[in-house]
């Protein structure tokens, strides 16, 4: 850690390329914990994403007319706007109608702006995850729901244990650029306040005047994140292959 | 869904998987939508009225700033408009560099395209509008680099890599037989890929590069943040005028909204007619 830091700061006197991430305490520590706010707000939305998407695609299975039709709504809706306009409807026009709590004699927000983040993100990314899920159920043959209400399934317990099993195996591929897509959006908490990685980068360049250099850090930061979610996705799609099932 | 579709064998075997865009299957008839217009508008107006005698309604709020608005809109799709434009040009000759023969500029432009493809547009558009100067000193002229143009190459970044795979994929899924009929009739490489590989290629780029055209509309408002008075920013600005009152914010942010849907909407309908017009098994 100390070479690391030492480096950086003989880079620094003799080129003028001010790093000061990699050397600097308090900046390395605002940094942190940028990253560690992008990573806390990409992994609750891209699980909360999936809940919405599985549940999003049974209901459009569904026997239901009216919550077929509220859920291609939804879809519809959310994927034919911005997410930055949809952010600033959920934190500014609903957070302000949302009733205020009492907390020490203040008035706090029931829904902070990182609650706020969370739910517009993962109902943005849902509304996608939705569409994928669905196709992969279509992909899913009549016949083997068949079989599976012959051993005495029900709709709901086939869609868990038989149709979604397949269903993610097909949709794998889909599912992970939309996930890829999610975790680049979270930069979209910068423009309501979450201190996550691009918030807490701008801060540092703005006090360090290093801004070639924090952007350089900046890309390489997303490039990894990407980098990492694309291999545990490919992991994670080997893991569950099974012969004959797709390629 | 009853839109699964059976095998002819009825074997137990999956479907070719393919992504279907959900479109709204319900219909409204003019007369009950503009029951629902009228309804929705005396609803709101009654119970505006009744709270605040002297403040506007938010829609009449709206109405008074519509035409602003609507400018502001326009100009993100001439933003968008733009971007495309110039994304799709330098995608086109990124996507021909990713297929060159050449091991090194195959390299390069393979590492130009990962790179503006898995940066995240806002941080792309920071990176053109903190980086690139305000203005230009080209032979002692000063061109002017105001923010809006600046925000547009800041988008035309990760429209050039998205493009420049979607070139390489069209070129990919045409059958080397072209290719080999091509060299069998003397063109040599170059002109087996303009005058017969590409034209055929068109087609098959068509709906992915009018998703790409959506998500750039989409992504214009970023410019918002930094500093382009665009739709969003005018919302806010408007929001402002008004008196800032709270209430007004989901119907100003709700028109925004609403406008994007109008317009990026029919695209991904077009878009998903064309994708089945034109699928290839």
């Amino acid at each position: 850690m100390e070479a690391i830091r030492n480096w950086f700061q003989e880079l620094y006197d003799k080129t003028g390329l001010n790093f000061s991430v990699f050397y600097d305490a308090y900046d390395w520590n605002r940094y942190v914990g940028g990253l560690k706010m992008t990573l806390f707000l990409s992994v609750t939305t891209i699980l909360l994403s999936l809940v919405i998407g599985a549940a999003g695609a049974l209901v459009q299975g569904g026997r239901s007319k009216m919550a077929r039709i509220a859920v291609n709504a939804f879809v519809v809706a959310f994927r034919n706007t911005p997410p930055l306009v949809q952010l600033f409807f959920f934190y500014f026009g609903l957070g302000t109608l949302m009733p205020a709590i009492e907390s020490g004699g203040m008035r706090v927000p029931l829904l902070n702006n990182i609650q706020w983040a969370i739910i517009s993100l993962s109902l943005f990314a849902g509304a996608f995850n939705v569409e994928i899920f669905r196709s992969g159920i279509e992909a899913v043959p009549r016949t083997t729901i068949e079989a599976a209400e012959a051993l005495g399934y029900t709709r709901f317990k086939a869609y868990i244990y038989i149709v979604l099993p397949l269903a993610i195996r097909v949709c794998l591929p889909a599912l992970n650029n939309n996930l890829v897509n999610l975790l680049k959006t979270t930069t979209l908490a910068y423009a309501i306040a979450v201190p996550e990685t691009l918030y807490a980068v701008k801060q540092i360049w703005s006090e360090s005047q290093n801004v070639l250099e924090m952007m350089i850090v900046l890309l390489a930061t997303y490039g990894i994140l990407v980098g990492v979610l694309v291999w545990l996705m490919h992991r994670w799609e080997r893991a569950m292959h099974i012969p004959g099932y797709g390629r | 869904m009853s839109t699964i579709r059976r095998t002819p064998n009825g074997l137990a075997i999956l479907h070719p998987y393919r992504v279907t865009p959900t479109r709204m299957a319900f219909q409204i008839g003019p007369l009950s939508a503009a029951l629902l217009c009228f309804g929705s508008v005396m609803v709101a107006s009654s119970a505006w009225s009744q709270t605040a005698p002297t403040a506007l309604s938010p829609l009449e709020v709206i109405a008074k700033w519509a035409p602003l608005l609507l400018k502001g809109f326009a100009f993100n799709i001439a933003i968008s408009l733009l971007a495309m434009l110039l994304g799709t040009i330098a995608g086109l000759w990124l996507g021909l560099a990713l297929l060159s023969e050449i091991r090194i500029v195959g390299g390069i432009s393979w590492f130009v395209t990962q790179v503006f493809r898995n940066a995240p547009w806002l941080v792309l558009l920071f990176f053109v509008m903190f980086l690139v100067p305000f203005q230009l000193t080209l032979f002692k002229t000063t061109i002017p680099l105001p923010d809006w143009q600046k925000a547009t190459v800041g988008f035309a970044l990760p429209v050039m890599a998205n493009v420049a795979e979607v070139v390489r994929g069209a070129v990919r899924s045409i059958p080397s037989t072209q290719w080999e009929a091509a060299e069998s009739l003397s063109f040599t490489r170059r002109q087996t890929m303009w005058l017969i590989i590409l034209p055929q290629c068109v087609k098959r780029m068509l709906p992915p590069w009018m998703n790409i055209y959506s998500l750039v509309t989409m992504s214009t408002v970023l410019a918002s943040i930094v500093g382009v008075s665009e739709m969003l920013t005018l919302t806010a600005q408007v929001h402002a005028a008004e008196g800032g009152r709270p209430e007004l914010f989901a119907p100003l942010y709700g028109f925004a909204l609403l406008c994007f849907f109008l317009y990026c909407y029919p695209i991904n309908l077009w878009t998903a007619h064309l994708e089945r017009r034109f699928q290839v098994n």
